[in-house]
Formats: C-alpha cells, structure tokens, sequence
C-alpha cells in the first residue's frame, strides 16, 4: 500500500471527481472533496517522511520501467509542493461549505465540487510526474477545470475573465507542448530524468543545438504565462477576483505555486541549470521581469476599490519575489523561492478567505462597502490586516522570513537593483494595506443602513482564516520547518537532478 | 536549409496565423478558430517528427521493413483530446457569454460591462 502513495496521492482526487457528479447532492460532493484533501494530504505528509528517510521515491505507472513507462517522482523538490496544495485544499475544504452555498446556484455545486477534485488532481500530478508529455496532461487538467471554476463566479463578468483565461492558458499550455515537441525531436525521449541525461551528453551549451535552445525558450514562455509572469498576468485578476472566493483562494495559494515549481522543475532538472541560466539568458530575463512585476504589480494594486483585484494584483507582485529568487540560480536563492511559495500560499489564501467572507457578510469586498466596518467587525478585519502585514513583510509574521531570506540571498550575489525593486515593491505594499486600514477604520459607513447581513459569521469560514493565519505567524516565529522543506529542495534541485 | 525542412516551415507558417487570429480578432468565435489552428499545426508538428523516409503505418506486416515512430501520434491522440475539450469548454463560455450579454464581440462585451460599473457607481 505505501509503495503506491506517489499515484494514490493523485488517483483519490480524480476517482472522487466523478461520483460528485453522479450523487448530484451537495452534502456528498463536499463531503467527497474535503475526504479526497484529506487523503491527499495525508499521502503528502507520508511521503515526506519517506522521502526526508531514504530519499527521492520512484514509482512506474502500470509497472511498466522508465524511459518507455510513465513514472511519478516524489522527491526533496516537490515534497513542501505537495503539502503546500493538499494542505490548502483541505483548509479550502473546510471553507467552502458555507461560502459556495451562499455564492453559487444550488444545482451547480457539485459540479463545482467536480471541478475542484479535478483541479487538485491536475496540480498534484503536475508536481508528481517525471514525465513531460504527462505533465502537459497533468498541467491541461487543471487548467481546463479552472476555467469551469472561475466561471461559476457570481457575475457575468466571471465569464469573460474564464474566456480570457481560456485563451491565454491554452496558447501557454499549447507553446509548453511546442517546447516539449522540440525536446523530444532533439533527445528522442520524454522521460525527464532521461531527458537529462542526454541533454547533458550533448555538451555544456547543448552542444550549440538551436532546436534545444528554441525548446527551452518555448517551454519559458509557456509556464511563464501558467505563473503569470509580469507581462503575461493579465488573466490573473479578473480570473481570481471574479471566481467563487473559496475557489479564488485555492487558485491564488496553489495554481500559480505548481506552475513555478514545474518551470524550476524543467530548468534545473531537465534542461540543466548551466544550459538555461549560463549560456541562455533566462537569469537575467527572469530577474529584470520579477522587479517590473514587483513594483507594477504592487503600484496598481494601490490604485484598486476591490479587495479582491487588489489582492489579486498583490500577487503578481508577489509572484515577482519568488521569481527573482529561482532566476538567481543559487541555492541561497532557490530556497528564498520555496520558502516564500510556502508563505505566500498561506498569506494570500488567508486574504481571500476573508474577502470571501467580507461577500459572505456585506455582499460585496468593495471600498465602499467596507467603509467604517472595521469596528462592528473587527476579528475578520484583523485577520486581514495580520496576513496584509505579511505581504508588506513586517516582523514577525511569515513574509518577514522568506523577504529577508530573498534580500541575503540578492545581496550575496551583488543585485542591488533587485534589491531595490523589493524595497520599493514592500513601500507600495504598506501603501495598499495601509489603504485597508483606512477604508475600514477611518472612513464613514457609506450609508447607516449598510453593515453585516448575516447574523453571525459562520463558524467554519472563520475557524479555516484563522488557521492560515496563525500558520502565517508561526512560520514567521519560527521559520525551522519551512526554511528546512525549502533548503532541502533546493539542494537537491540544485546538485543536478537531485534524484 | 528551407527546401530539405519545408514541412516545418509550412507548420510554424500555420501556427502563427493561428496565432495571429487569436490575437487580431474581437470575436470570441473566431478567437477559437484561431486557437484550434495554432494547436492543429503543432499537432501536425509532432507527427512530421515521427516520419521515417520510406516508413509505413506503424501497424505489424510481414512485407514491411521500416515503420514511421508510433509515439509522437499516440501523444497526439492524447493532445487532440485535450484541444477537444479545450475548444469545447471555450463554446460553452461563449454561449454563456452570448447569453448573458448578448453579443461575442470582446469590445462590445466590454463595453456593457463598463455601463454596469457606473451603474453600480451610481447606486452606491
């Protein structure tokens, strides 16, 4: 049985998918979601134990032996992966019993349930699978679900933030294929440590191979607008603000993290980091798209009147800092990445946990809608300030951890221009936090009739913000387990494969 | 160099046009062709890949020496499964989107909805 947890891990999720539509009852969909995270979740926790005793574990799909089989990889670099996204999908879980109720049309529930297992069945066999071709599947499942998910949102506008979406993930997804096509036609093999092995024998610079250069490139391009990467975002807030809020906080704490991984996953482990950070200049691209990301994103995150858009524009910002950290190449730098994927995932799952619940309450997360409420409702609006604190990177709260970590590691390479971009990214954002604060405590209630609706907060939304909450403050008091997760996969990102 | 790899040359010819109608053109429909074009010409990328000059159909027979290379299209059959659902999900969106706006012009759905914001402008 724990021979097989690499594709339990994903198969539970994807079995659970289609019972939850043929049940067709709410109570059961929820229920087969919340055990389908928990299974998850489960099988991620035993796999890291596993993988920190005897390190990476292999499993061949249908016993049939890599190269020619499909194999599952778990290792040091995808284990923090792992947790990161069952660990949020059961938080979402918990969540998403109340708030769904209250924002999505009782018949469609399950299915959106349906497209939930499916996404999370998507993004756990991305992170697991050691086969690119498997990847892209792994990768169109999720993508494909998403879009059905961002357009369950309230509004009509939700549908045309899922078409854009559509069109802009599938020509991504459809460039990664390109890139993967090039690879094979160079290597003539599809499994990525193989792919390895030969791009390796090819020499150095790929043996000056331009059909390897131009794979690398398209496969760059192609999760860079999965990660949404500064000018590929645009899909990015309409998509998480006009989703459902609890789908729009699992999208924002995972989505984009998987993306990330699989793009280091690609650079450091199959392509080589000599060949894509040396001879190709993905580095310095990289390092000059996540300043203007930081300081774009954060400067019109400052100008939003939505919570939600500008939560969402915080994380193209955000998204900025750990991009800045994996281009960076050392280890110092990838870890600084990781850790702040672990904290982000928290923080920003938080924050739109609590605008879920600001909708829950007022109807709508915008400014005038929340003006003055920071009094009558002041544990959601401290919830918000404490994560917002987070992303500004105040101590002692989770972002301070893996901002100081991204500042040493920039220092010790001699970037001071990203330097400088972080520290102006971290102004704008005590700017747009500082705005929360305004609208909630000093403004007047717009008009005396407004205010809370629903008597009480439910308890179960409440319970799941302050979970993530007080994990962001632990992980920023005491930052040991994260910083550990993520220095040991960028060791074992960084020594060559790692496997 | 062109003349002995004409077939790439027609492939990415026909994925840029697809891509250029994703990007030159309003209507959510013709946004999909375009999408469906640019992922048939990397399909048929994939499949030149696995030609073999003289190779036949890689189906077992006696009297056959050389096969093309079976992979590439057996992923293929995999990747046009997923750009069929693709295109499929994307119909549906457009449907909806037809239905609650009434029109699949970019330009004109966006124009609705700025006449929404002011209203909720107005009401607030």
């Amino acid at each position: 049985m724990t021979a097989h947890l690499p594709v339990l891990q994903v198969l539970v999720p994807l079995v659970c998918a289609p019972f939850c539509v043929l049940l067709r009852s709410r109570t059961a969909a929820w229920l087969l979601f919340l055990f389908a995270a928990l299974a998850s979740l489960t099988c991620a926790v035993l796999l890291a134990v596993r993988v920190g005793g005897d390190g990476a574990q292999r499993y061949e799909m249908g016993g049939w032996p890599a190269p020619a089989g499909i194999e599952f990889v778990v290792g040091a670099f995808n284990t923090p992966v792992l947790l990161v996204v069952s660990a949020v999908a059961v938080v979402v879980a918990v969540y998403s019993r109340r708030s769904v109720t209250s924002e999505v049309d009782a018949r469609r529930v399950p299915l959106l349930y349906t497209c939930l297992c499916l996404t999370l069945a998507g993004l756990l066999g991305l992170t697991v699978t050691g086969d690119v071709f498997n990847a892209f599947v792994f990768l169109e499942i999720s993508s494909l679900s998403t879009y059905a998910l961002v357009a369950m949102g309230r509004h009509r506008r939700a549908l045309l933030a899922s078409f854009r979406y559509l069109v802009i993930g599938t020509v991504g997804a459809t460039f990664l294929l390109i890139g993967i096509g090039l690879a094979y036609a160079v290597t003539g093999t599809l499994n990525m440590s193989d792919l390895a092995r030969r791009v390796a024998d090819l020499g150095d610079d790929g043996g000056g191979n331009r059909a390897l250069y131009a794979a690398v490139v398209f496969v760059f391009v192609g999760l860079a607008v999965k990660i949404a990467v500064f000018p590929l975002h645009a899909w990015l807030p309409g998509a998480y603000a006009q989703a459902p809020s609890a789908i729009g906080a699992f999208l924002s704490a995972t989505s984009t993290k998987v993306a990330i991984y699989v793009f280091c996953r690609f650079a450091f482990t199959v392509f080589g980091t000599t060949l894509v950070f040396g001879t190709m200049p993905i580095d310095r691209i990289g390092l000059a798209l996540a300043c203007l990301a930081m300081v774009a994103g954060s400067a019109v995150a400052c100008f939003q009147t939505d919570l939600k858009y500008l939560l969402a524009w915080s994380s193209i910002a955000q998204i900025g800092y750990i991009l800045a950290g994996i281009s960076l190449a050392t280890t110092a730098g990838v870890s600084a990445g990781y850790l702040h994927v672990i904290n982000h995932a928290v923080l920003k799952a938080a924050l739109f946990c609590a605008a879920g619940l600001l909708v829950l309450r007022l109807g709508s997360a915008r400014f005038t809608a929340l003006a003055g409420l920071g009094r009558r409702m002041p544990w959601t609006f401290a919830a918000v300030v404490i994560a917002g604190l987070g992303l500004v990177g105040v101590p002692p709260t989770a972002g301070f951890a893996s901002k100081w970590a991204l500042l040493t590691a920039l220092v010790d390479q001699g970037q001071w221009a990203v330097v400088a971009a972080v520290l102006a990214s971290s102004l704008l954002a005590m700017v747009y936090i500082g705005r929360i604060v305004e609208v909630a405590w000093f403004r007047e209630p717009a008009e005396p009739g407004t205010g809370p609706t629903a008597s009480k907060a439910p308890a179960s939304m409440v319970a799941a913000i302050w979970v993530l909450v007080l994990a962001s403050v632990y992980f920023g008091l005491d930052a040991t387990w994260p910083a550990g997760l993520a220095d040991a996969a960028a060791d074992a990102l960084l020594a060559n494969g790692g496997e | 160099m062109i003349a002995t790899h004409y077939v790439y040359w027609l492939l990415f010819a026909l994925m840029m046009i697809g891509l250029y109608v994703v990007i030159s053109h309003g209507n959510m429909l013709k946004k999909l062709i375009g999408l469906s074009l640019f992922q048939v010409g990397v399909f048929l990328f994939f499949i030149s890949l696995g030609k073999v000059d003289g190779g036949s159909a890689p189906i077992v027979s006696e009297d056959v020496e050389t096969y093309s290379h079976p992979l590439p299209q057996v992923l293929i059959l995999t990747a046009i499964v997923v750009g069929v659902a693709t295109l499929a999900v994307g119909l549906a969106l457009a449907v909806r989107i037809f239905e609650s706006y009434g029109t699949v012009e970019e330009d004109q759905v966006l124009l609705r909805d700025a006449d929404d914001r002011e209203q909720d402008g107005g009401a607030s």
